[in-house]
């Protein structure tokens, strides 16, 4: 499945660039695996997503729990807590 | 309705009397303004930059905007949020609610507020006249904030 990601703040800055297209095994079902998928990807990855219970996580514009399918998603979006207003 | 994201200031009489425009109906017009703070933490800011997520953040104002009108009896609405370098005194965000009465508008100010804090995908990176910089942390209190209306049955005030 191929995948546009996009990342936000920190989680941007630690990974190193704002988006990328890949492809992810079929093993990856979950937004959860998708984090750990892209932790063992290299250690920007790791350093980015180390605290990985506080990042949040975005379907196609959508906000999701880390338990959701990524199954059919086009753009999926990594980023701390949100902090506008 | 009317949901923006921008990097220019917002003029909150224009807004207002846009929202007025050509009624007679509105009993009541609530405006908040949020604005950019010196002091966090004792250092002094110099800038506040605003990231956000392109798409998704007109989206999640929208969905917003719609619960809140799904609870109360607005009869308007206007959400502007800024994004981009500010500095200490600037205004960020601004929320107009309209209804019959004051009651659905207050309420519904606050709801809209509470609940974009927690969901409208904004990031704030603050610099520090002493050179520093770093993101700003989301606040335990926002997110109570929010759930506190998860608590109250919809229509309730």
């Amino acid at each position: 499945m191929t995948v546009t990601l996009r990342y936000f703040a920190w989680v941007r800055e630690k990974v190193g660039r704002g988006e990328e297209t890949v492809e992810l095994p079929a093993a990856v079902g979950t937004v959860a695996e998708l984090i750990g998928w892209l932790k063992a990807r290299g250690d920007n990855y790791a350093a980015a997503f180390e605290r990985d219970t506080i990042i949040r996580a975005a379907l196609d514009m959508q906000h999701v729990k880390p338990s959701a399918s990524i199954a059919g998603a086009r753009e999926i979006a990594f980023f701390p807590p949100v902090t506008g207003g | 309705m009317a949901v923006r994201v921008q990097t220019e200031p917002f003029d909150l009489a224009h807004e207002v009397a846009t929202l007025k425009a050509g009624r007679t109906d509105l009993g009541a017009i609530v405006t908040f303004t949020g604005t950019v703070r010196d002091g966090s933490g004792g250092k002094r800011l110099a800038a506040m930059t605003l990231e956000h997520y392109a798409g998704m953040t007109e989206a999640e104002l929208a969905r917003v905007e719609a619960e809140a009108r799904a609870r109360w009896p607005l009869q308007g609405c206007t959400i502007v949020h800024r994004y981009g370098r500010l500095v200490p005194g600037d205004d960020i965000v601004l929320v107009v609610t309209a209804s019959a009465h004051r009651e659905a508008a207050f309420k519904a100010a606050e709801f809209l507020m509470d609940y974009l804090k927690t969901s409208a995908p904004f990031w704030k990176r603050e610099e520090f006249s002493d050179g520093g910089a770093g993101w700003v942390e989301a606040k335990a209190g926002d997110e109570a904030a929010a759930e506190k209306w998860a608590t109250k049955a919809p229509g309730t005030t």
